[in-house]
């Protein structure tokens, strides 16, 4: 059994009276990728931004590591090691490529900050486009740049909110083999809607349903689960 | 290394400047100088961070009044009250800033607007120590500093050339350093900031304590130089002025706030000789700018010919 | 006079520019509720208003009745015209980016008031009042033409509201105010909702000038007080909420009236302006507002 590294007990967040996470039980194991996946509505990004400290929680515990961070706000968490990248790319589109990252690479304290940028934006294959503004990028490009941000934070956790989406199919192969490079030193979790990327992907898999968790296992055990399958075509049992 | 040889060379210009312009031109090139330490302090806040104040008045007015108090009160020298000014005017930014950036945007143009005009009045109402509407008029003894007589045009425009050439070395050195990237980076994105680990409430707070030392400073020297200190230069006026200059020569461009302060004020003093109106110039540049060129002189410039301008 | 008299004499008072402020303050909270922007040369347009109250009362022959109801009359069209044109040629190019207007209403407030400067002059004028009924109360005497201007806003402002709640263009008002891109998407014409907010915002800040300047005198700074006072009712009353503009106008004014007659005006202003700010920080839905 792998040590937790990131783990929440009984979160919950309401907006009015919908319950967009109620009551999640979750532990993310130490150098897995972790994909949380659900029907739309499911409560997966209110999930991961309470994990990440961009909303607080009305009840419920996270740690990381052992220790109780649910009252730190999102940046401590941040320089604590859980980084987290936006679903709609959202990096400094008046800003250089190079500044980007340097300003991930500054937060975590990089001494050679040139160095640590260029090894960030190496491992997404953007070496030479550091002195480029970002906002001139193609969208592929900006999505990787969101993604060197993150990994230059040099994350315990690194949470991705749909990092493939608008991915053409050669870029989504790229992004797999990028992630599996960083397990086992960094733990991701990503919330994905594509299920070959998932299942090709992922260690374990939650799904979320109604704010709640439905499942959890490995890829072949949730393939396998009638609840699931029931979530996602629709049928009544979902609701049960 | 291609910016600092730049900016040397326009501080260059200026000494030049310094030993052959006329006495009358010379004085208000020192007035110049002192409003562009002023609005280059303006544009740390809201050039690069991008706060928009209408609270800067206060700042200045703070500076002015927190270098006169000393001198009319206990007789203090030019150089301490210089001191003494810039600490009030980060210490009012500092108070100000803890209450005022728990908004953004409108409400806190809104915000610093009222603790500004909140300010103001004060002033009025403790007339008994601050002159109230007719200001104080400050002793040449305490017009001395560092050996220069500040009473004398000349001396008056190299300290003003001194104090400047500090500013802008200490607001190139700012926005070239790592902090200056994080100030940029607030006014970009203020939620991806956050999530770079970044708080965007301490980092705006300290940018706004700086500001508001430039503004201390810069209200201080004023009244040094020029021997008075009047709560007219702590009325909104005074905030709106170094959002003009830096506006008009470029927010966010190290040079733009001496730019936009020298245009305006020789607009000014070239209109007041025609009509008593020369005010309405202010709200003319101000929408033109605003409509027609958002970027600014010198961020026209940087656009089109030299993108390393910092 | 005795405590009982002289704080009746301060309510009326303080009645009288209550039911200015009312007028002014729900110009600028209608132009902020619409079209989400502040409009910072509403106190230089009530000053307009002011100044061409003067002109029209001083070139109408006849008795100072005629002059001034001709100023009412075609006075708050103009000066509402003319803000529609500033929302046309100016505030629709900017798109309505909040801090932009601010800074260019800033430059408009500016040339309004040093074109005033130019044609009115730099001193301060009378207006004569319209009649000079005075009601003869046991302590003391009081203008009767002052409650004719409480009764007056109170009907103007009435009229606002049956605009705001029963007419066509009320209803657009509110649909745009909700949401601008549905009312597009349902063939209302935006732009011209806009300037005509914007324009009526000008406008009942033109009435409160033309019904106060027969008790006060016409100068091209008089705009900044009342600005002042406007900002600090729509904060207090609640941004954009023209029934918690009402209240606040009401309370603003009465405690300004016995205030300023207690008290220094000026202490009571520095604690209204700091009132102000805090409210923004820690209420920004107002005192009044409902929580958004």
């Amino acid at each position: 059994m792998a040590a937790v590294i990131l783990q929440a007990k009984g979160l919950a967040k309401a907006y009015g009276g919908l319950k967009a996470v109620d009551g999640v039980d979750f532990a993310l194991n130490a150098g897995e990728i972790h994909a949380l996946i659900g029907p739309n509505g499911a409560g997966k990004t209110t999930f991961v931004s309470l994990l990440s400290g961009r909303i607080a929680p009305d009840a419920g515990q996270i740690t990381l590591a052992g220790q109780d961070v649910t009252a730190l706000p999102a940046h401590l968490r941040v320089r604590k090691g859980i980084a987290y990248t936006f679903q709609i790319t959202s990096i400094y589109p008046r800003l250089s490529v190079f500044d980007n990252v340097a300003l991930a690479a500054q937060s975590q304290g990089a001494r050679d900050l040139a160095g640590a940028v260029g090894v960030a934006l190496g491992r997404v294959g953007m070496q030479g486009l550091a002195g480029q503004e970002a906002g001139t990028l193609s969208y592929g490009h900006q999505r990787l740049l969101e993604l060197a941000m993150g990994l230059a934070l040099k994350p315990k956790v690194l949470i991705l909110d749909e990092p493939t989406q608008g991915l053409a199919a050669g870029e989504i192969d790229d992004f797999g083999a990028l992630v599996r490079s960083l397990v086992p030193h960094t733990t991701v979790l990503m919330i994905e809607h594509n299920m070959e990327v998932v299942m090709d992907l992922a260690h374990r898999i939650t799904v979320l349903n109604f704010g709640r968790v439905l499942a959890q296992g490995t890829p072949a055990e949730i393939r396998a689960n009638p609840a699931v399958q029931a979530a996602y075509l629709g049928t009544d049992d979902a609701a049960a | 290394m291609k910016g600092w040889l730049f900016h040397l060379a326009v501080l260059g210009v200026l000494a030049v400047l310094a030993v052959i312009l006329p006495a009358y031109h010379a004085n208000n090139l020192a007035r110049v100088l002192v409003l562009a330490v002023f609005a280059t302090g303006y544009n740390l806040a809201f050039g690069y961070t991008g706060m928009l104040s209408l609270g800067h008045a206060l700042f200045f007015g703070a500076g002015m009044f927190g270098a006169a108090l000393p001198v009319t009160l206990w007789g203090w020298g030019g150089l301490p009250v210089l001191g003494t000014g810039m600490l009030a005017g980060g210490v009012v930014a500092a108070a100000v800033g803890v209450l005022a950036l728990r908004t953004k945007g409108v409400s806190f143009m809104i915000v610093t607007l009222m603790f500004a005009q909140a300010g103001y009045l004060t002033l009025i109402y403790c007339n008994a120590v601050t002159g109230g509407d007719q200001g104080l008029v400050l002793p040449g003894a305490a017009r001395q500093v560092l050996g220069l007589d500040l009473t004398q045009d000349g001396s008056r425009l190299w300290l003003a050339l001194g104090i400047y050439a500090a500013a802008l070395a200490g607001a190139l050195g700012l926005v070239g350093s790592r902090f200056g990237r994080v100030m940029l980076a607030m006014r970009e994105n203020e939620e991806r900031s956050r999530m770079l680990g970044y708080d965007p409430y301490t980092v705006k707070l300290k940018v706004l304590v700086i500001s508001g030392l430039y503004a201390g400073l810069a209200g201080a020297a004023y009244g040094v130089f020029f021997g008075y200190a009047g709560a007219g230069f702590a009325t909104v006026q005074y905030s709106i002025l170094p959002m003009l200059y830096s506006l008009l020569g470029g927010a966010g461009t190290a040079l733009g706030p001496l730019i936009g302060a020298a245009v305006m004020f020789w607009l000014i003093d070239f209109a007041s000789g025609l009509t008593n109106a020369y005010l309405m110039l202010v709200g003319v540049v101000l929408i033109v700018v605003v409509l027609f060129a958002p970027r600014g002189i010198l961020g026209y410039v940087r656009e089109r010919w030299l993108p390393w301008l910092p | 006079m005795s405590f009982g008299p002289f704080l009746l004499l301060a309510l009326m008072e303080g009645l009288v520019s209550a039911a200015v402020l009312a007028l002014m303050a729900s110009g600028l909270s209608l132009v902020f509720g619409v079209m989400r922007v502040v409009n910072v040369a509403h106190g230089a347009f009530f000053m307009t208003g002011a100044v061409l109250a003067w002109f029209v009362a001083g070139h109408v022959p006849g008795p100072p009745v005629v002059g001034w109801l001709v100023a009412l009359i075609i006075v708050p069209p103009l000066v509402g015209l003319l803000a529609a044109a500033v929302d046309v040629l100016v505030l629709k190019r900017l798109e309505y980016e909040p801090e932009a207007v601010i800074v260019a209403t800033i430059g408009l407030l500016y040339i309004l008031e040093q074109v005033a400067l130019l044609s009115f002059g730099p001193d301060a004028r009378p207006v004569a009042a319209p009649f000079s009924l005075r009601l003869q109360l046991p302590w003391f005497g009081y203008s009767g033409y002052k409650l004719f201007v409480v009764a007056a806003a109170g009907a103007v402002l009435l009229a606002v509201w049956l605009v705001m709640t029963r007419t066509r263009f009320g209803l657009v008002m509110r649909a745009t105010q909700v949401d601008r891109v549905t009312a597009r998407a349902f063939g209302i014409n935006v732009d011209r909702v806009y300037a005509g907010t914007f324009g009526l915002g000008a406008a009942l800040a033109a009435v409160a000038a033309v019904l106060v300047v027969p008790t006060t005198q016409v100068h091209y700074l008089m705009g900044g007080d009342p600005l002042l006072l406007s900002f600090i009712t729509v904060i207090i009353g609640g941004l954009g909420s023209l029934r918690g503009t009402l209240v606040a106008a009401l309370i603003i004014g009465l405690s300004d009236g016995v205030i300023s007659m207690f008290w220094a005006p000026t202490l009571s202003k520095i604690i209204a302006t700091l009132l102000v700010a805090l409210v923004l920080v820690f209420r920004p839905q107002g005192l009044f507002g409902a929580k958004a």
